[in-house]
């Protein structure tokens, strides 16, 4: 059994809703979507979960005509992606597949009355299963145009999934006529998905199916490895469509069920939730090949082995980070992250930056993991501002871009990364972070402007150089040449509390290095993305997370027409450069290759030049574990390496006895105290009380 | 007594009506419908077309108090206000904006706060108020004066500081309790134990002086001098007439939180992993999710009605003279 914590509740356990990270630690052990990241090779790679191969797509002109593999994205009229899944996986036991002898399912047609008794799912006695068909896949893709499930990704697929646009107004028009004749106090009808098609998904046989896309969108491959495309049962559906259940929490959202290596047998999100080892899943066998260092680190040993290897998995809420790190540090839980207030008791960092484990946890066998992450932290200038933006005439664009210039290589993230993140980061040097391709590494990979080499050496260029710049931009001194006002500049920020001021003075600190003063508006989070949305912001700080190991998943949030302002999309900076977006539509649909990589180097470059965001951070994962957890490796990209997870149980046992044995001597040392506390107040009362019986003695009469 | 009741839950119908309405202005001064969407679809590729599809399934899409476009009494009828804030008086709590039934997630999230909150309030009215007598019985001592600097120096102390250093103490150097958890049953004794006697120890040094305060003042009274005076002990004079007589106000701070206590404890149920309605509220205040913070406001305001009445009716209980007119 392992042992493991969450401080957020999962909003959403429906795969068709979920799209957070504290929900995939969940559902990733449960939903199959067909594909999946490889568990040890970097840089991620794809390999088949459910499906029985990798699909390759086929490509085809406006005329139905097949088109060669490398045909260009501009004659591509729409690619088709055919999947095949493996015949004979088996859904996880749920009540929705259970069936009387006559064949007919057992809890479907029920009535609120039916339900009295039942209160969560596992109430329901009976269970069955079945066969894991094309089918579910197709119903899935359907329920991300339910109107009642408000899928996230809906207005993106229907861009690319051919008819899912057209299928998800047809659901609409229909759950509207649905609705218009419920009676008050009616439970939501169920909304029939399978009574019409999506045009672009078709069922071929029982085990395949093939989903059509608008022109050539390579990167859809990944989004197949996501729970969005697990496979949903139409029973199940219907199941915890009962008029009753949802009243009682007995929903898709709480429950889910799929062929995935574990189920979820106990779900009080606010208290624990646990994951037990699914009996129908098939086994998986545990990687043979990662990378070079893998084996040295001890994660092939289990190679071929079908895992999962654990069977039950307690996840406790621990909302506090310190009761969270005093029960890891006891051994009550197998795994930990490390909270700024820990870092100095965990780890110690080396002359050479290398982070290592503190001796008190060394003494303990924990071992501590590293990861960078996928994800970019940036500080964004909004191109359309009149000051720090990239619009006007040619001298005005010039004014901006030398300004942001300076204001990149002043604001030093680098510091910033050492004080506020106990050094868990990298400098960023572009949009693209390590591991996604296109991320250069060494004196490649660094950003001219803000650094210059010297010999092997990257140092950032100097406040001289800033305020050189910025003397170029127009505003010697830190004031405007024309006006002689002094330049202020404006950051929108949603920090606010008391622990945010050290990093808001840091802030203004850095401008303050070149003369500017800068303005903090401080704003609720609805207020400053709708700030961000109408573009009334000179300044701000944003991240993104990878969706996809893929570099547009980065670039296509400085993409022209992604800009929020005009378009509402992610480019919240609305930068706008012809030549980034020509080049931008020309890599999205490429192969990676020297050629893309070409392409992205020319891309990063006019970025880095018009800088329109300075290159905050890709921050660093530290995770600990202890030595009785192995075969972990941190993912970036998926969250379903829990079946890999190998757990020595009797080594904790023993461990814990080890540091937690009770000391009841403190317990009788108290009962002391309080006894010698309470030891005048007792004489006090007694001579008051004696006192009071002599003052009550009758007096003798002294006549 | 029942007519003065009966004028009392009309005049709570009233307030209610009015604290209903200031939720709703507040809460929707500072978040939009829109942003609530925004919220629960999440902050990546989200759609104009989603965001109206949302709030139309989840009936945010009407005009907030008066709904210009409608005829008659649906200008009033057809809003967000009286489709969301007076169902509540049939008392339909709806559904959380995840979708989850918040009359559910009440039900099973009370009992544990009810398992901490209880003792704690039981067991601080015993040991505050033995302390507190024991305090005033000592008055001018040196007792009394060391009992006071105590309670000063506890009170002093961050509530926080007694649940961080008792976890620390009891539960990590000393291994005697978890330090956080939650079981049902019987098993909930060895979860409960420190977080109920950090509860009360947290409290001593403002509740016990609270007490003394009290006690103080009726030890000074006329009656007190009489008792003494026809030769009552000073045990008989504290027990048999000062405690009874100094339970007016203990009542009116004590009887009034009784119904509260199902509302749980913010900190102490976060750090000790109880999964109690402690955090309900701030939790939807922070999801802007506008079901659950209307339907805890309502129930709190309720509650907070309850116990005025029934501090009411305990004076009656301690004190013949007091009438309900």
């Amino acid at each position: 059994m392992l042992y493991s914590a969450f401080s957020q509740r999962p909003k959403h356990l429906d795969p068709a809703q979920a799209y957070a990270s504290d929900e995939y630690d969940f559902i990733s052990q449960i939903y199959e979507p067909p594909l999946q990241y490889h568990y040890l090779k970097r840089p991620y790679t794809l390999m088949p979960a459910t499906a029985a191969h990798l699909p390759k797509p086929q490509f085809f002109d406006a005329h139905d005509r097949r088109l060669p593999e490398n045909a260009s994205a501009a004659s591509v009229a729409y690619s088709v992606y055919e999947l095949r899944v493996r015949e004979g996986i088996l859904y996880a036991p749920h009540p929705a597949f259970a069936r009387d002898p006559s064949g007919k399912p057992t809890y479907m047609g029920l009535r609120r009355e039916d339900l009295r008794d039942k209160s969560r799912l596992l109430d329901f006695r009976k269970t069955g299963t079945r066969e894991l068909t094309a089918r579910d896949y197709i119903y899935q893709i359907k329920r991300l145009a339910h109107p009642r499930v408000h899928s996230p990704i809906l207005g993106h697929m229907s861009e690319y999934i051919i008819g899912l646009k057209e299928y998800s107004e047809q659901l609409v028009a229909e759950d509207k006529k649905l609705g218009a004749a419920r009676e008050p106090g009616d439970a939501s009808p169920f909304l029939e998905l399978d009574q019409s098609e999506i045009s672009g998904v078709t069922e071929v046989d029982r085990y395949t199916w093939r989903i059509r896309i608008k022109g050539k969108y390579p990167q859809f491959s990944y989004w197949l490895a996501m729970p969005f495309f697990a496979p949903v049962p139409v029973e199940v559906d219907r199941f915890y469509s009962q008029a009753g259940m949802a009243e009682k929490n007995i929903t898709l959202d709480w429950y889910p069920v799929g062929t995935g290596p574990y189920m979820l047998t106990e779900n009080d999100p606010n208290s624990r939730m646990v994951l037990e080892r699914n009996p129908n899943f098939r086994g998986e066998p545990y990687p043979s090949e990662g990378e070079a260092t893998d084996t040295a680190n001890g994660l092939l040993v289990d190679a071929g082995k079908l895992g999962p290897f654990i069977d039950k998995v307690v996840y406790s809420r621990e909302k506090e980070g310190i009761p969270y790190w005093n029960k890891f540090m006891q051994g009550y839980y197998d795994q930990s992250g490390i909270s700024n207030d820990n870092f100095d008791n965990a780890v110690r960092v080396a002359a050479t930056g290398d982070a290592g484990l503190s001796e008190v946890m060394e003494a303990r066998g924990i071992r501590l993991k590293t990861s960078v992450a996928t994800s970019s932290y940036y500080l964004a200038f909004n191109w359309l501002d009149n000051v720090v933006g990239g619009q006007g005439d040619a001298a005005q664009r010039e004014r901006g871009r030398k300004l942001r210039q300076a204001i990149s290589i002043a604001v030093d993230f680098d510091e910033l990364i050492s004080i506020f993140a106990n050094g868990r980061g990298i400098p960023g040097q572009g949009p693209i972070p390590p591991g996604i391709f296109g991320f250069r590494d060494g004196l490649q990979g660094i950003n001219p402007v803000v650094y210059e080499a010297k010999g092997d050496k990257v140092q950032r260029r100097s406040i001289d150089t800033a305020k050189r710049l910025l003397v170029e931009a127009g505003y010697p001194g830190g004031r405007d040449a024309r006006t002689g006002q002094p330049l202020v500049l404006y950051l929108d920020t949603t920090a606010q509390g008391p622990g945010d001021k050290a990093r808001l003075d840091w802030y203004r600190k850095q401008f303050e290095k070149i003369n500017i003063q800068l303005d903090i508006r401080t704003t609720d989070w609805n207020r400053f993305q709708e700030k961000v949305r109408k573009g009334n912001t000179q300044m701000f700080f944003l991240g993104w997370n990878a969706d996809y190991p893929d570099p547009e998943n980065f670039l296509f949030l400085l993409y022209g027409p992604n800009a929020a302002v005009r378009f509402d999309g992610e480019n919240k900076a609305n930068f706008q450069n012809a030549e980034f977006d020509r080049l931008f539509e020309q890599m999205k649909n490429m192969d990676n290759g020297p050629v893309r990589q070409g392409i992205i180097d020319r891309m990063v470059g006019i970025l880095r030049e018009e800088a329109p965001w300075v290159w905050g951070f890709h921050p660093k994962d530290y995770g600990l574990y202890h030595a009785w957890l192995s075969n972990v490796k941190p993912n970036q990209m998926a969250r379903n390496g829990l079946k890999f997870y190998r757990l020595d149980a009797q080594a904790r046992e023993q461990m814990r006895a080890q540091w937690n044995r009770p000391r009841v001597w403190p317990l009788f040392l108290v009962l002391l105290l309080l006894v010698l506390a309470a030891t005048p107040a007792v004489r006090g009362w007694r001579e008051r009380e004696r006192r009071s019986e002599t003052v009550r003695q009758p007096q003798p009469d002294p006549t | 007594m029942i007519a003065y009741i009966l004028r009392r839950c009309l005049y709570a119908v009233v307030i209610l009506i009015g604290v209903n309405l200031v939720t709703f202005l507040l809460f929707f001064k500072v978040n939009t419908p829109d942003d609530m969407a925004r919220m629960q679809l999440g902050a990546k590729r989200v759609t104009v077309e989603a965001i109206a599809l949302w709030k139309a399934d989840r009936g945010y899409d009407r005009p907030l108090i008066f709904n210009a476009e409608a005829q008659g009494v649906a200008r009033l009828t057809d809003t967000l206000y009286f489709t969301k804030s007076l169902e509540m008086f049939r008392l339909e709590f709806g559904r959380a904006d995840d979708g989850r039934d918040i009359a559910f997630e009440i039900r099973s999230r009370m009992w544990p706060s009810l398992m901490l909150a209880v003792p704690v309030f039981l067991l601080s009215l015993l040991v505050y108020i033995s302390f507190a007598l024991l305090m005033a019985f000592f008055r001018a001592t040196y007792l009394d004066f060391w009992g006071v600097a105590i309670c000063v120096g506890m009170m002093s102390v961050s509530a926080l500081f007694y649940i961080i250093g008792g976890q620390y103490l009891v539960a990590k150097i000393w291994s005697l309790v978890p330090i956080s958890g939650y079981a049902g049953g019987v098993d909930s004794v060895r979860f409960l134990v420190l977080p109920i006697a950090v509860g009360v120890i947290g409290g001593i040094g403002s509740g016990a002086r609270w007490y003394r305060t009290i006690f103080l003042e009726e030890v000074g009274k006329d009656y007190v001098r009489t008792a003494r005076a026809k030769g009552l002990g000073e045990v008989a004079v504290f027990y048999g007439h000062v405690l009874r007589n100094a339970l007016i106000p203990i009542l009116t701070g004590s009887v009034v939180a009784i119904p509260l206590l199902f509302m749980g404890s913010l900190l102490t149920e976060s750090f000790f992993g109880i999964p109690g309605l402690g955090s309900y509220t701030i939790e939807a205040i922070q999801a802007q999710d506008f079901g659950v913070v209307r339907a805890m406001v309502f129930i709190g305001s309720v509650l907070y009605m309850i116990g005025l009445v029934l501090t009411d009716i305990s004076y009656t209980l301690v004190d013949p003279r007091v009438r309900f007119e």
